[in-house]
């Protein structure tokens, strides 16, 4: 039974059913599987898989919003018993996310912090038009090991630059990763301006900022 | 002559090329809107559209991409819409001076259509109803979506225009920048189809990736649709450093070379630039399809 709910939650996420994965993410706490166990065994794998179809193009970005949504969805149930057992999910590290100063782009942003919470990341999302100042402050309060910088426009992506700058500015930038992203970056882009890595979709950037911290 | 005939009988019909990548040489804080330049620096907007007809094209488009309130928004003019795409308008036509067609350019709204996001269909019809009222109030020729990449949201922004203007004429084009489909995973071959099925005048692809698939994008809608008025105006490639400058990598001959081969194989009737052309790009252009 248990290796059929699993599945079928697997399932859920692959294929953005949220109201399934909450169903079932239930049904196996009701019927004793370990919180840790469902995030570890289930839930982290499928979302593993929905990136990978994403980078064989059977998924596109609905399909990623959807997974995301499902994997909340399980994650509203299963969250609070893991706090209610007192554990804790090791987590590979901690990021800070954003899309830089006069962009408001959002979506591409927005599942890379999805993709990285679903691999077990603490991720804080700053948002869109998320000046200098704030990223700096946002690594400095969290200790952050990585932070992310999205730019969706030829005129804002020199303000990736500028956040890497400021970093270096406040003794931040040797405890810090930087990656970035966004339509016309490359990675040209990102070692001219002294980034640690680019990321061209939400799955890359799971792998990038894995291999970054030496996790796996 | 109207655009329709023009475009079903007349010479292929050269569009402008980019406005946002020239605007880049002007001091202003990076990522500022058109929209708001047209409100601050209308004189800025005038200039660049002055150089694209000076270059051969025949078809400006008015410098409201970002025209809708949920865009204007971000900068604070959410309020202004009728008058920021009035304006816009006005600007395109005074350059255009009678020897080019203006287009009322309508991007998308920036934000994901339920289930995905939090905005309605129905809402988004009115907000494209909103901008589509504005830029036929200032006299258009045709409205113009553009860079779509939901299908959903093409749909609103047709039956917004349609509510707004009933008669005028209407294209639609989307921006295939993932394995040959746009980032919502709209196949050409199904863009090509839904539209059709909707009316439009005119269909086709901009912006994208690589030229490569954008021109693929167009030659699959011909392949389906071997009847429909088709329209390409890429970006001039990808963006890369050079010295200090961003530029986009395909040259004035690439997309001359591009146009004329769809022009001629597929019978493309519109051909232009996004991002990263410039009036070179579309000299070159109207020069190799005249």
């Amino acid at each position: 039974m248990t290796d059929e709910q699993k599945h079928s939650l697997s399932l859920a996420v692959i294929e953005g059913n949220a109201v399934q994965a909450r169903e079932v993410a239930e049904q196996l706490l009701a019927g004793g599987m370990a919180p840790l166990a469902i995030v570890d065994d289930v839930l982290s794998p499928a979302m593993d898989e929905v990136g990978l179809r994403y980078d064989t193009g059977d998924f596109f970005i609905p399909d990623l919003v959807m997974a995301g949504e499902a994997m909340k969805a399980a994650m509203e149930v299963v969250g609070p018993a893991l706090k209610a057992r007192e554990q804790v999910r090791t987590t590979p590290g901690t990021v800070v996310i954003g899309t830089v100063a006069g962009d408001i782009h959002e979506i591409g942003k927005s599942l890379v912090a999805t993709m990285l919470e679903a691999a077990g990341f603490v991720v804080y999302d700053l948002g869109t038009d998320v000046t200098v100042e704030t990223f700096v402050a946002k690594v400095h309060e969290t200790g952050a090991n990585v932070v992310g910088l999205s730019a969706l426009l030829t005129t804002t992506m020199r303000n990736q630059e500028t956040v890497i700058e400021a970093l270096v500015e406040a003794g931040l930038r040797d405890s810090v990763k930087v990656i970035i992203g966004g339509a016309p970056t490359s990675p040209a882009w990102g070692e001219r301006i002294g980034a640690d890595a680019y990321a061209e979709n939400a799955r890359q950037a799971v792998e990038v900022v894995r291999d970054l911290l030496g996790a796996s | 002559m109207d655009i329709v005939t023009r475009l079903r009988e007349g010479p292929v019909l050269v569009a402008d090329g980019a406005m946002g990548t020239m605007l880049q040489d002007l001091d202003i804080p990076p990522g500022t809107p058109g929209e708001v330049l047209v409100m601050q620096q209308p004189e800025a907007i005038l200039s660049v559209h002055r150089t694209y007809v000076e270059a051969g094209a025949g078809l400006i488009l008015s410098c409201s991409f970002g025209g809708t309130r949920t865009r204007l928004a971000h900068a604070g003019l959410g309020d202004q819409v009728a008058e920021v795409n009035r304006r816009a308008v006005a600007l395109a036509r005074e350059a255009a001076a009678g020897h080019a067609y203006v287009a009322g350019d309508i991007g998308p709204m920036g934000e994901l259509l339920a289930p995905l996001g939090a905005r309605t269909y129905d809402e988004a019809i009115d907000i494209f109803a909103e901008q589509a009222s504005a830029l036929a109030e200032a006299g258009v020729d045709v409205l113009y979506v553009e860079t779509m990449a939901s299908l959903d949201e093409a749909r609103a922004a047709v039956e917004g225009a349609r509510q707004a203007a009933p008669d005028l004429p209407l294209t639609v084009t989307l921006s295939f920048d993932t394995k040959g489909r746009t980032n919502m995973g709209v196949r050409p071959e199904q863009a090509a189809q839904a539209l059709l099925d909707l009316g439009v005048t005119a269909i086709g692809a901009n912006c994208g990736n690589t030229l490569e698939m954008t021109e693929a994008a167009v030659r699959k809608m011909h392949d389906v649709a071997p009847q429909a008025l088709l329209i390409i105006k890429p970006n001039a490639g990808l963006p890369q450093m050079v010295e200090d400058e961003i530029v986009y990598d395909a040259t004035p001959a690439d997309m001359a070379a591009l146009a004329r081969r769809l022009v001629d194989e597929v019978g493309v009737r519109i051909v232009g630039g996004c991002c990263g052309s410039t009036p070179a790009h579309i000299a070159a252009i109207a020069q190799a399809v005249s």
